[in-house]
Parts: C-alpha cells; structure tokens; sequence
C-alpha cells in the first residue's frame, strides 16, 4: 500500500467538517436510512418532551437535571454516530481529491485548429485540462497524457508496464489497433490521438460521488447486516414495550427516562452508529491503495474471491527478462561471440538489450567498428542487430533467426537447437544470435521472479484462494516459473479468450474469479470475472469492463484489494458481536436499577455493586454513548486480518470481541458510575 | 442421593446409545434405502398411496410442501374439534363425560394438532374413549410425523446440490408414522401395559380401599396413549395428573422408559442428519451444543431440588429427599427434576412433578428451556429451531472471518437473514405480548366480561411474582409447543383458551414455515465447493458461536420477564 497517502486519523481540517456534517445529519430524513440510529433519535425527542413537561410541573419523571442528563448523553450518542460517519467520509473525500491533482500534472501536446487554414499550433497544456475530442499529438519519448484513438501516424508504443510484453507494440490509426492508453510510451514515431474520454467522467469522480453517499448504495451484505440489527431493534423494543405491564403488576414504576435508556442501551447502537463508516472506511482504504472502485460491492466481493487470475510478466516476474548466459555454438569461440551478441545490442534500448551488454560487461565502443548501421527491431522481422563493414550480426527468437539463416542455406546448428530447448525448459527465453546468416549462439534470458512473490502466494492459499498464472510462454517455461513460485494452476501460450474460458469454468463450479487486465481483449474477460481490476493505463474499454481500477498499474494489487474486501465484512462482524456481546453487562446494570426501588430483593442481580439506580443508567447511557468515539479508529482502520484459516480467525475474533464485549462494559460501567456516584 | 445421580445418568446414556442406532435407521427411511421393516410396511403403505392416490415420486418444491403440510394439518383440526364437542353422544363414553365447549375444545384441538397439548381439561372427566383415541392420540402421530416430515425435507436441501425438487412429503409423513413412530410405540406400550398402565375400554374401576371407602378409578386405554404421547414429543396425558399419575406412570423403571422415550426421536434427528448428509462431525457439533446447553439448565436444576427449600429447612424440618412438594416419592428429586429440564427442553410438556412447586431457579430453568425451544426440541422442529440460529450464526460469523456468509455451500444473503430474523423474533414476541397482556388485566385486576369469570386477578392461584411466573410460563409453554403448565392457573375460560390457542398456531407453524423457506431458498443457489477460506460449520468454534447467538437472542430478551418472576422470588426466599 501506498503509504505516502496517509493521512492522520484525525485531522484537525478533517475534524472541523465532520464536526459540523454530525449535526447536519440529525435531520431525520438522513437518519432513516439507518433504523438503528432512527429509533435513537425518537427516543432522545420523547427525553427532550419529558424534560420540558418536568418544567411545567410534571413530578413522577425524576429530577429535572437527571432526565436533562439522559437527554444529552443521547443526543452525543446521535453525534457520535454521526461523526464517525461524516469524518470516514471526509477522510475519503480528501483522499480523492489529493488523488486527483496528482493526475492533473501530466503535459500534452494539444493541437489548437487555428481558422479555415488548418494551421495547427500546438501547445503544451495539462493533462486535465483534455476535453473528449481534443486532439493532441505524440512523439517518440512522450508519455501518452490520456486514453484515446490514433487518428493519423503509427508508432511503435512501449506497454511493457500494463500487458507485461516486452516488446513494443505498434498502433496505428484505423481498425482494431487505434487506441492507446494514458500512461503508456511512444517509442518511435509520432501519432495524432483524439481524446475519447470526458474529464469528470472518469472513474476518480464516480468514486468521489461513492463515498459522499449520494450514490453510495448498500453493499448486499450490509442490507442482510441492517436486517439483522433491525431485528435485534425490534426484539428490545418488544422487550421495553412489554415490560410496562409486568412492572405495573409488579408494582413498579419505572421512569420515562429508564425505559429509554433500557432500550437504547440494548439496541446495537454501536454497530449501527459505526455501520456507514466501516462501508465508506472500506472504499477509502481501496484508494488509499491507490485503487479506484465503482461500487462499494466489488471491495466486498473482493473479499470472497476463490481464484485469482495473473498474468505472469509484471506480477510473478519484473516486466523485463535479463541476459543471464552466453552459450556459443560448437566451434565458436566464446570471446567473439560475446563480441557479437554485445555489438548487436549496443544499439538496443530495450531492457533486454541493455542488459546484453551488462552481462558482457564490455563497452561495445571498445570493439571500435566503423560505419556501425544498427538494425532496429520489427514486427516485421521480429529481430535486432547491426551492420557494419562486411559483417551483419542479427539476434532474434529462435523462429526468426532460423528463418533467416535457412532462406540463406544454412543449417540451424543441431546443439544450439537443444540449448534452445533446454532454456525453455528452464523457465528462460533464448535469443539466438547470428553472424551473416550463420548462428553462432544463444543468449540466455531469464525472467527474475520477484523478490517475496513466493510468500504472497502462501499467503493467499492460506486465504483459500487459488491462483493462476497467465502467460504468453510455451507450456514448458510456463510449468517450470509456476513450481518456482508456487501457483496452483498456469494458462499457457494464453490467448484472450483462453482467460474468459477459464473465468467461465471457475465461476460454472459456483466460484468467485478477480482477474487484472489492461488491454481491449481483456475486456470481456474482466466483464466476466466477479472481480476485474483495470490498469489505470489500460484500454479506455477494459477500465469501463473491470469494477475497480489500479491507479499504480501494480497488478500484485489485488492481493491488497481481497485483503481490503475481508477487512471490511471482519470489522462489520466483529463490531456487531462486540456490540451484542455489551448487552449482557449492560442487562445486570439497568434492570436491577429498574426493580430495586420495589423490589429490594433484587440486589442481588446488582452484581456490579453500582452505587444507585439513577447512577447505574446513566453509567450505562454514558458507555454506551462514548463507546462510540472510542471504537472510530477500529472502524476506520478495519480490523486487521491475518490468513490463519476461518476457524482460527473465528476464535480469535470471537475471543477478541466476543468475549471481550461482555467483561469491557461490566469495567467500563463499573469505572463511570465511580464517577457519577460522585454528583448523584 | 449418589442412586438417584446415577439414574439419571443411566437414563441419560441409555438414550444416546440407542438414539445413534435409530438415526441410522431413520437417515435410511429419509433416504428411500432398505430397512428390515420393509417386508412388513411396503404393502401397506402402497395401499395407502393407492387409496389416496398419491404419487409418491413426485418431488415437490418447499412450497409444495408447505401447502401439503398445512392443508392436511386443517382438515385434521376440523376432525379433532367435531369429536371432541360431540363426544358426549358419540360414542365409547362409558363414563359419560360431556362434550368440551367450543372454546375449550379449539384450544385442545388446536394444541393438539400443533404437538402441544396445553390441556385446560382433565382426562378423567374432560374427555370420551373415542374423544382420547380419535381427537387426541390421533393427532399425536400426525403431529409428530408432521415434525419429522419437515425436518426430512430440510435434511434434503441441506444435501450438496443445486435443486428445488425435495421429496415428496405424504411420502416422508406416512414413513415417520408407519416405519417410526408405530414400531417403537407398540414396544412400548406392551411394555407400560405389563407394568400396570391400563389398557381398556370399560369405564371407571370401584375399589375398596383399606379404609373399607369405595374410589372410583378412572382406567381406559391409556397404555397406548401414554407410549406415542412420550415418542412423538406430544406431553398430553391420558389423565389429568399426566405422568405423575400412578396408573401413567407406575414405577422408575416405566419413569425411566417414559424418559427415554421421549428423548429418543429428538436425538435421533440429529445422527439422522449426520447419517443423511454425510457429515456425522456435524451432528456431533449440533449435539454438542445442544446436550451443553441442555446440562447448563438440567445441572442447577437437579441441585436446587435435591437441596431442599431454604424456607422449609428455617422451619427446623429435615429435607433428606430434597423437595419434595409436589413430587412422587416414587420418583424422588434427582429423576423430577430432571425429568422438568427434559420435557421443557424438548416440547413434550408431560410431567412427573408440578413444576409449580419447583424451586425458583428450577422454574426458571425451566421457562429459558422452553424461551430457547432448541436443545434438542420437539420431534423434527427441534431441528428446525436449531437451524434458524445456525443461519443467525453462520450470518454474523461469516462475516468475522471476512467472507459472504456460506453455510453447506450456500450463500446466505438478505432474503435468509430476513426470514431467520423474523422466526427469531417470533418466539419472544408471542411469549412476551401474550404475557404483557395478561399482567395488563392482573394489574388492574379488570373485569373480564365474557372472557373470563370475574375479575382477572381471579386466574392467579398464587400473588406476586409466582404468580407472574404462572402466567409467563402458560405463553411460554404455549409458544414453545410444549404444553406443560406451572399449573395455579386458572386457564380453562375464553380468555386463556382464545389467547393461548393463537400463540399455539402462530409458534407452531411460523416456525416451520421459515426454516424451510430458508432451506428451499438456499437449495435452490448454486453450490460453492469449499477452500480453506470457507468457515466449518462442525468446528467446536463455531458451535460456541451459535450457543452464544441462542443464548444471546433468547435469554437476554427474557432477562427482565425471569427477573420479575423466578429471580425475584429466589431472591426474596433469604
């Protein structure tokens, strides 16, 4: 995660706005999204009615201090909840808008059309300033400022970071290959692009308007969640309700104000104060991994997945393959042919190239060949090299290299041909290596797997995800890096469609698939998949296909997002069990308060030994009120989540907020009515 | 004292090594496989399904089932009422007991057919022969089967399998009379009739006593009677004293046999489900939970009545039996109090002693058996009780670990959870509003008009908090289908007969409704395989789990109610 987005929990500026939102959102319209907090806000109404019929003569309620009291530890009760609400939200807003402004900074060439003569003038602007059908131009070494289609010119573009292939691909205006993407390199060339998205369309603003509530909808879960709580509402108020008869059997008057404080101490007012915040909390922590959700579903559903789709290139390995051996062609001498795989690169920009060179650690100007022509690679000839004097040096992949030697009549050397093989094999890409038209070699390019890659992986199979490898690799060095790194499944060769034939089967066996993607044949794929993460410098079509998109192009980061999704269903469990779990001490603190009075017997339930009737329901309003604020920083952060197997998680949790919920209360109220004993 | 334990103990055991072999049994009638018993029963029941016309490979959806079920469970209503307002003319009367009135006879009807029976009447003179065997005994098969053929089509969904096709339910509810209940009834009844129980259609017995008095002594075919009333969890006795009574219950061995009886068919449901999903770790969970549940109420019960009244022990007189008011030397403390957690637990509401003279803490014990209705529970809906939670449980522990709640493979959603909150809420409503009311009337001491004769204090033998606890137990007992009574009540008048014989229909059908609805829904979603991410649902931690959210929904929601009846009684005692 990205910890340069880190805010502090609470910011001064942060606070003020929540601050001013907790009162704007005691408007009971707002409130009735949330049954909990609704049933709340009547019964602090009916404390303010009590307190104002106590002003004009009423005598059988109470102290007029002692109902004013209970009336404002509810009305903070209401604040509280509010608060925690309106600072996730806050905290989320900020979060986007800082975002925003970083994607503000990249420069485009803008093409200004200037009268009837068409005599352009180009200017460099911001990137954000690019409405939907500007044009702007690219050359080679820009950085392409926004997504959009080539209208005029080809290029050969660099999107090694997003689809991993360390070749350039070259897009040119018309048909399926015009669209480039923000984000990606021109390599060579110059292209004309028009832009094909609208500024405040983007996804950065449906996120904006996600955690500002107006179009935050109820995630699947946290409808079932308000279901239940609004039947644990239900339950206590049968409970308050009917308790009114029995005690007038009993012979017991109980307070207005008691009943309230009954009820409201019951209900999971916890939960239900904290339940908006943990859902925006969620989506905050998403972007502050710098990932871009469309719905505050798909964090949830990220939470599920059972299998996970990567690609191999970029996630198990760093995008780029490096030279790791010189084998020389029988009879060839080791010297000259590390001469010539090093002049063939000398030239070559690519990473592959460079670390030819690196590897031979020469300085290819040393060899001081005259008239040098570099030979630069082609889609076409699928090859690179020089030419100089009588001498041309080629390297390329084993098919193009061998096509080439034998259109000339040479024989592709049987050794070189098994050292190809036996690369392969290895998880390694040979380059061979020819000088006019004779092979000489092959150069051994290894993928280098990533530092820790290993320990992910473990970490999501203790999750009980499984995951899978995609690769343009041969099936040979495709099975060889899944051992090495440890993936339980590999698509070899993939095509697109491959991907979408394995989301299909997966999700036909009833399991839930995240797959990251970047190009425009992704896009059914990630439609498909229940979870598809876009690169934010993919294809204008697979961003509008996937649910989220990276704002990092890390496509490791959706280990972070499943993370995301089982820490916002943990902190919505755990919190309603903690809040349940408080109802215990709070029963042995306000019915033996209710009953005492008439019932001198029913000390005996006073376990906590709390000083008086009114000081133990107050305690019990007061913790229920400043458990609240207390349980922000949990509700923000999310209950961290460790993969140790649902069942110990379970039990760690259950011991953590399950039993945990019923002593902390019993401390709690036993410690404030030590305090309020001291005024009553 | 260390015998009386050791009976206990010996009852306790002997149930639950003949419960496993009997789920086997039951999880291959469910199943449709072969059974010793088929040579015997085959015939039979096609006859039945020919003469019916019932095609029993028709597989029916949960609606389908619903609509069977409650269809047939009407028109036995309607039979059951007509005898028993005209059993006075009809006839096997011997004793010429009149016709019930209509109210009387709706409620017994009613609570009958709901595997309750409440009894506002007495055996010995309430009822006819023919009112007993046809209105009564009848319906304690049907409504056992009923039970159990609605926990066999939950068994069904349960299985690892997309479908909405659940077995055919005359099929399940003929096979768990013909193949269960019918066979283990007669075994006992022979055995009760050799132990003394009568078994006959004259009427009442002269016998001159020692004194050189006559008695008159009721008798009648009660052995048969008091065999299903104890199998089938149905509670309602042959005689009014129900199996305190000499001629239903003659010594501790038939006590014993009448124990185990009754807690048999619920054990078994469990290994049933064990042996019929394939998943015997689980029932063992479910019986775990239910059987620590069941021993948290029995325990402190059984040492509240073997240690005798404090009030009585300040008077200076020794209790070496224990507590004996109320209660059979025959039985003793141990075997009464015991036998009070054991038919409060699951729904039988016989009883060997009047739980009106229970300790406080016993009757309390007594009233969370029956709030909670699901330790082990009444034949088949004990299950389904038992169910409502785990999708509570599996609901909010799903969520702890982080993942969509799944429970066998099904996701639990809003629909489920929904209808499980309902259910749940169900049980406290009925048993709190009933009692609210109630209280209501007795606090005011209103005049009751038609409803009941006189003012409504009148109803209460007891004042105070006995008497609350009389009234919270008789809508306790009537919403958890039990029918056992605290007794001291007056309750045979409109206003009980009425308000009861409501709760009676409400908690008794809701309850089945639901958990099948969420059964049948869950059915019907895709089946997810399970990975390591997936929370076991037989692991000890989530047992806890679903014995805290029993515990936690049903105990606290009658805190206030036990602390104004049984705890405040206890503690005024010292």
């Amino acid at each position: 995660m990205n910890r340069n987005n880190q805010t502090s929990l609470f910011d001064g500026q942060l606070m003020k706005e929540a601050f001013v939102q907790s009162f704007v959102k005691l408007n009971p319209k707002l409130m009735f999204r949330n049954p909990v907090m609704f049933t709340v806000e009547i019964g602090t109404l009916i404390m303010l009615v009590v307190c104002i019929t106590i002003l004009f003569g009423e005598t059988h309620e109470g102290s007029f201090g002692y109902n004013l009291t209970v009336f404002l530890i509810l009305l903070l009760t209401l604040l509280f909840a509010n608060f925690a609400e309106a600072l996730a939200e806050a905290r989320g807003k900020a979060q986007a808008n800082s975002l925003r402004k970083t994607r503000e900074e990249t420069p485009a060439k803008k093409i200004f059309v200037i009268g009837d003569m068409y005599l352009n003038e180009v200017k460099v602007v911001p990137s954000s300033t690019l409405n939907k059908g500007d044009l702007f131009i690219c050359e080679e070494g820009d950085t392409i400022p926004m997504d959009g289609e080539i209208i005029e010119g080809i290029a050969t573009i660099d999107e090694s970071a997003i689809t991993g292939e360390s070749a350039p691909v070259i897009r040119e205006a018309g048909g399926d290959k015009s669209s480039v993407t923000g984000g990606t390199k021109v390599l060579s060339d110059k292209i004309k692009v028009r832009v094909t998205t609208q500024p405040g369309e983007s996804f950065l603003d449906k996120m904006i308007a996600l955690v500002e509530g107006a179009s935050r909808q109820k995630t699947p879960n946290e409808i079932a969640l308000t279901i239940l709580l609004a039947a644990f509402t239900l339950i206590f108020i049968i409970v308050c309700v009917t308790l009114k008869p029995f005690a007038d059997y009993a012979h017991t008057p109980i307070t207005i104000a008691a009943f309230i404080a009954l009820f409201v101490c019951l209900i999971p007012t916890t939960i239900g104060g904290l339940l908006s915040a943990i859902g925006i909390a969620g989506m905050d922590r998403a972007l502050r991994a710098n990932v871009i959700t469309k719905s505050g579903k798909a964090v949830e559903t990220a939470g599920d997945i059972d299998v996970l789709l990567l690609d191999k290139t970029g996630t198990i390995t760093i995008g780029n393959r490096k030279a790791t051996h010189f084998y020389p062609a029988v009879g060839v001498d080791q010297k000259h042919f590390i001469q010539c795989a090093t002049l063939s690169s000398m030239a070559d920009e690519t990473p592959e190239g460079k670390s030819i060179v690196e590897l031979a650690g020469v300085n290819p100007l040393s060899y001081n060949v005259k008239a040098p022509v570099f030979i630069r690679f082609t889609a076409e000839t699928k090859s690179s090299g020089i030419d100089f004097e009588q001498t041309r040096i080629r390297k390329g992949a084993f098919d193009s290299i061998r096509n080439l030697t034998e259109k000339a009549g040479n024989p592709f050397p049987k050794d070189v041909a098994d050292k190809v093989t036996a690369i392969s094999t290895n998880g390694g890409t040979p380059l061979v290596v020819c000088e006019n038209e004779k092979v000489i070699g092959v150069i051994e390019l290894q993928d280098i797997i990533k530092t820790g890659i290993q320990e992910r992986f473990e970490r999501l199979r203790k999750m009980g995800v499984k995951t899978v490898m995609i690769t343009g690799d041969n099936p040979l060095t495709a099975k060889f890096i899944a051992d090495k790194v440890g993936v339980d499944d590999f698509i070899a060769e993939a095509k697109p469609e491959d991907k979408m034939n394995y989301i299909k089967a997966e999700q036909a066996q009833g399991k839930l698939v995240a797959m990251m993607g970047d190009g425009t044949n992704d896009a059914p794929a990630l439609a498909q998949a229940d979870v598809g993460v876009a690169m934010n410098n993919g294809t204008q079509a697979a961003k509008e296909a996937g649910n989220m998109v990276d704002l990092d192009n890390d496509p490791t980061k959706l280990i972070e997002i499943v993370e995301i999704g089982k820490q916002l269903l943990m902190t919505r469990g755990t919190l309603t069990t903690f809040s349940i779990a408080n109802d215990v001490a709070k029963y042995f603190a306000i019915v033996p308060a209710l009953f005492i009075a008439s019932i001198p017997a029913l000390q005996g339930l006073n376990i906590m030994n709390l000083h008086s009737p009114e000081s133990a329901i107050l305690s019990a309003v007061i913790f229920n009120a400043i458990i609240i604020p207390l349980l922000i920083p949990l509700a923000l952060k999310g209950v961290s989540y460790k993969p140790i197997g649902a069942s110990a998680i379970l039990r760690r949790n259950l011991l953590i907020y399950g039993l945990g919920g019923i002593i902390i209360p019993f401390i709690g109220i036993k410690i404030i009515d030590l305090g309020v004993s001291l005024f009553i | 004292m260390n015998t009386e334990i050791a009976g206990i103990i010996a009852m306790f055991v002997i149930t639950l090594l003949l419960a496993i072999p009997l789920g086997k049994y039951i999880a291959r009638v469910f199943g449709g496989e072969k059974t010793f018993l088929d040579p015997v029963f085959n015939p039979v029941e096609k006859f039945f399904f020919k003469a019916s016309r019932i095609d029993v490979t028709r597989e029916m959806n949960w609606k389908q089932h619903l609509y069977a079920l409650l269809s047939i469970n009407f028109v036995w209503f309607f039979l059951s009422f007509f005898i028993l307002t005209n059993q006075g003319w009809l006839p096997l009367n011997p004793d010429g007991n009149p016709s019930m009135s209509p109210d009387l006879a709706f409620n017994t009807a009613i609570s009958f057919i709901v595997n309750c029976n409440l009894q506002h009447y007495s055996g010995e003179t309430g009822v006819s022969y023919l009112g007993q065997l046809i209105g009564l005994m009848y319906l304690h098969f049907v409504s056992a089967a009923t039970g159990m053929a609605a926990c066999a089509v939950l068994f069904n969904a349960m299985r690892e399998r997309q479908t909405s096709q659940l077995g055919n339910f005359y099929n399940y509810f003929l096979k768990s009379c013909t193949r269960i209940l019918l066979p283990l009834s007669i075994v006992l009844a022979t055995f009760l009739a050799f132990k003394g129980v009568p078994m006959t259609f004259e009427g009442k017995d002269t016998i001159t006593t020692l004194q050189g008095d006559t008695v008159k002594v009721s008798r009648g075919p009660a052995a048969a009677f008091v065999a299903i009333k104890h199998l089938g969890t149905n509670g309602g006795g042959f005689f009014g004293a129900n199996s305190a009574h000499p001629l239903e219950n003659p010594d501790y061995s038939t006590n014993m046999a009448e124990m185990i009886a009754q807690m048999i068919i619920p054990f078994a449901m469990i290994f049933a489900l064990g042996y019929f999903l394939r998943r015997k770790k689980m029932a063992w969970a479910i019986f775990g939970v239910m059987t620590a549940g069941f021993l948290l109420l029995a325990v402190p019960t059984v040492i509240f009545e073997m240690n005798g009244n404090p009030a009585i022990e300040k008077m200076g007189i020794a209790q070496h039996a224990g507590s004996m008011e109320g209660k059979e030397t025959r039985f003793g403390a141990a075997a009464s109090g015991y036998w009070s957690i054991a038919t409060t637990v699951i729904s039988t509401g016989s009883v060997n002693s009047m739980h009106d003279s229970s300790m406080p803490i016993s009757g309390a014990m007594q009233l969370l058996a029956m709030m909670i209705n699901a330790f082990y529970g009444g034949c088949g809906v004990g299950i389904l009780n038992y169910y409502v939670f785990i999708i509570l449980a599996v609901f909010i522990s799903g969520l702890m670990v982080g993942r969509t709640p799944e429970f066998l493979g099904k996701k639990v959603e809003a629909r489920e959870v929904k209808i499980a909150a309902v259910i749940a809420i169900l049980h406290p409503l009925l048993i709190l509003a009933g009692t609210a009311l109630a209280s209501y009337f007795a606090a005011g001491d209103t005049p009751m008009g038609w409803w009941f004769n006189g003012n409504a204090t009148g109803w209460l033998n007891n004042p105070g908090y006995h008497g609350f606890s009389e009234m919270l137990y008789e809508y306790t007992s009537s919403s958890a289908n039990n029918g056992s009574g605290f007794e001291g009540l007056g309750d045979n008048n409109p206003f009980w007969n009425i308000t009861t014989g409501i709760v009676l229909l409400l908690s008794r059908y809701l309850p089945i409704i639901g958990p099948l609805a969420i059964a049948g829904l869950l059915a019907d979603k895709k089946y997810i395989p399970e990975s390591a991410g997936t929370l076991k649902t037989d692991s000890s931690t989530f047992s806890i789990m679903v014995f805290a959210v029993i515990f936690i929904i049903t105990a606290l929601s009658f805190f206030p109610a036990l602390a104004l009846g049984p705890f405040a009684e206890y503690f005024t005692m010292f």
